[in-house]
């Protein structure tokens, strides 16, 4: 494989504006052939922006985007032949049936009626879906019909799978099977998938992810690795008065503190032996004191000095 | 890919879609045949005494005057309610997956067009047969000269309907122009009483109104050999010539709209 071959997505000083107010702004990212690749990001970061663009449907005002080394927008058909779409409200037809839907898109991207035929069977077999293959798409649960839509994008075998937000609208179990099946397309079919999350966990299990916010990414790397750059424990503590605190801390046990929407954090290698210290100094002052291993949203916190608003919890 | 057979597919693809979602919704079927089928019943029943054209021969009934008209309405209404589909198809999602695929954008557009003209004329075909009942008499000749009369109106008044729908992002919205725009473009073609009659202020928007030709060739269709109806009605081949621009402009511009998506797609 040359390495011109292993670049799925590449982009360059990437910018887009809405108004006067930038939507997206320098972003460079590199996505190679085989990955999965979340853009994780608060709602408003910017994430849709970039998909919009990397799915040929919105025009960068400056930089570019290239997806298999085509541009896209010069080379808008044949990245849009690339790339399977799956958007983040189903691009169903509620009133044809599972079948008719692959049909139309296999025609749409110029399918001969046998490999239609062939290809439509094949997926609604993997996906669990071949026996409601004559049914209305409306008539679907929301977790099914995000299958359809799936199905329906990888119809015409594309390189690329992109994905707007797959989870929402998905309970917990729907979305396990979701990421277990995106997970085969890529172990099984060598397909790359990139998508856009604003859940933490779920960006926990892509091989590397880029975390954007207000239009640019803050950090790159995979998971594992962003956390570790977060470095050591992570405390977290609750005070009636965090800013004094913040302060009375950093002067006894040494800096950086901060304070996070009203919460102290300090990060620190072997955090277990500041907790009895600083529990010492504060006493009961202190609501509650947390230490644990840095997460993605450390990451989010260290990276923005704001705190994540997970989609979980939001 | 690029050659006509790649163009063809996703063109036919969409517009066969339109054709089952159509026959899917019964009220739609319901809405654009019998309510102006209704509507000529109950005018032509009610105006029977009422109404006469000057210098009409005895036989001609409201019945026989407003016929062309309903095959104008009925084409109107099925041209509207295809593409008010389009507003849906925005809203629903569905859209933005057509809009995603290697197509051109303008097949987009004539897949609409080609799906909602079929419907429309299949509407107008299958009433065709009930002109007798309104007094008109049906040769071979008379449905040949209507074939192509009505699949063009069909073209025209779908792509036109769709020009206006293809931005609107709510049903509402696109009812109010229907109103103020679409439906006066019925009522000021001839459709419902001839220009002769009308105020002189009126008969000029009669004369700019496009669809007042399409009517006058529906009219010189079915109505061959009679000029009390046709007295005053542009000629045949004028008519053809508006109808053909009209046609050809709404296309166009149904083309060029098409290509940028519009908000949200």
């Amino acid at each position: 494989m040359s390495p011109l071959m292993a670049t799925a997505i590449l982009t360059e000083a990437l910018r887009r504006d809405y108004g006067t107010r930038p939507a997206l702004r320098d972003v460079n990212l590199e996505v190679r052939e085989g990955e999965m690749f979340g853009i994780l990001g608060p709602n408003g970061g910017g994430k849709t922006t970039l998909f919009r663009i990397l799915a040929t449907l919105l025009r960068p005002h400056g930089g570019r985007a290239s997806i298999f080394g085509r541009d896209v927008v010069a080379q808008a058909r044949d990245v849009r032949r690339a790339l399977g779409v799956v958007f983040q409200a189903p691009a169903l037809d509620r009133h044809l049936t599972v079948r008719e839907n692959l049909q139309i898109h296999g025609r749409l991207y110029g399918l001969d009626s046998a490999t239609r035929r062939t290809a439509a069977a094949e997926l609604l077999e993997r996906f669990g879906i071949a026996d409601r293959a004559s049914e209305r798409a409306g008539r679907l649960s929301g977790g099914l019909q995000r299958r359809v839509e799936i199905a329906k994008g990888l119809l015409h075998r594309p390189r690329l799978l992109l994905l707007d937000e797959p989870s929402t609208g998905l309970d917990p179990a729907m979305r396990r099977d979701l990421w277990a099946l995106l997970r085969g397309l890529r172990d099984a079919a060598g397909v790359t998938v990139v998508l856009t999350t604003h859940f933490i966990e779920e960006a926990e299990g892509c091989d590397r992810i880029a975390i954007l916010d207000g239009g640019r990414i803050v950090a790159c790397g995979p998971p594992a690795e962003l956390r570790r750059d977060v470095g050591g424990d992570v405390i977290v503590i609750r005070t009636t008065d965090p800013a004094p605190a913040a302060a009375e801390i950093e002067r006894r046990f040494g800096g950086p503190v901060s304070v996070v929407d009203g919460t102290i954090r300090l990060e620190r290698p072997g955090g277990h032996l500041l907790i009895p210290p600083i529990v010492e100094a504060l006493q009961d002052r202190i609501e509650s004191i947390t230490l644990g291993r840095p997460t993605l949203v450390d990451v989010f916190i260290r990276r923005t000095g704001r705190r994540f608003e997970d989609g979980s919890t939001a | 890919m690029t050659t006509a057979t790649g163009l063809l597919g996703p063109v036919t693809a969409l517009a066969w879609r339109e054709i089952v979602r159509f026959l899917r919704e019964r009220h739609r079927v319901f809405g654009a045949l019998a309510q102006p089928l209704l509507t000529w019943a109950l005018l032509a029943a009610g105006l029977r005494g009422s109404f006469r054209l000057p210098s009409a021969p005895d036989g001609m009934s409201y019945g026989t005057y407003f016929f062309p008209g309903t095959l104008a309405l009925i084409v109107l209404f099925t041209a509207i309610f295809s593409t008010i589909s389009l507003i849906e198809d925005r809203r629903e999602g569905f859209l933005q997956g057509v809009i995603a695929a290697p197509i051109p954008r303008a097949s987009i557009a004539a897949g609409k067009v080609l799906g909602g003209a079929s419907l429309a004329f299949a509407q107008a075909i299958l009433v065709l047969p009930l002109a007798p009942i309104a007094g008109i008499r049906l040769t071979p000749s008379v449905v040949l000269t209507m074939l192509p009369a009505i699949a063009w109106i069909a073209v025209t008044l779908t792509a036109f309907s769709f020009c206006i729908a293809w931005r609107m992002e709510s049903t509402q919205g696109f009812h109010a122009i229907m109103t103020v725009l679409l439906m006066p473009l019925w009522l000021l073609s001839g459709a419902l009483f001839p220009a002769s009659g009308a105020a002189p202020w009126l008969r000029v928007v009669m004369a700019i109104n496009p669809l007042t030709y399409g009517v006058a060739i529906l009219r010189r269709c079915l109505d061959p050999g009679s000029t009390a109806a046709v007295a005053g009605l542009p000629g045949t081949l004028p008519s053809w010539v508006v109808m053909i621009v009209f046609g050809i402009a709404s296309c166009s511009l149904a083309a060029v709209l098409a290509r940028s998506p519009g908000r949200n797609p």
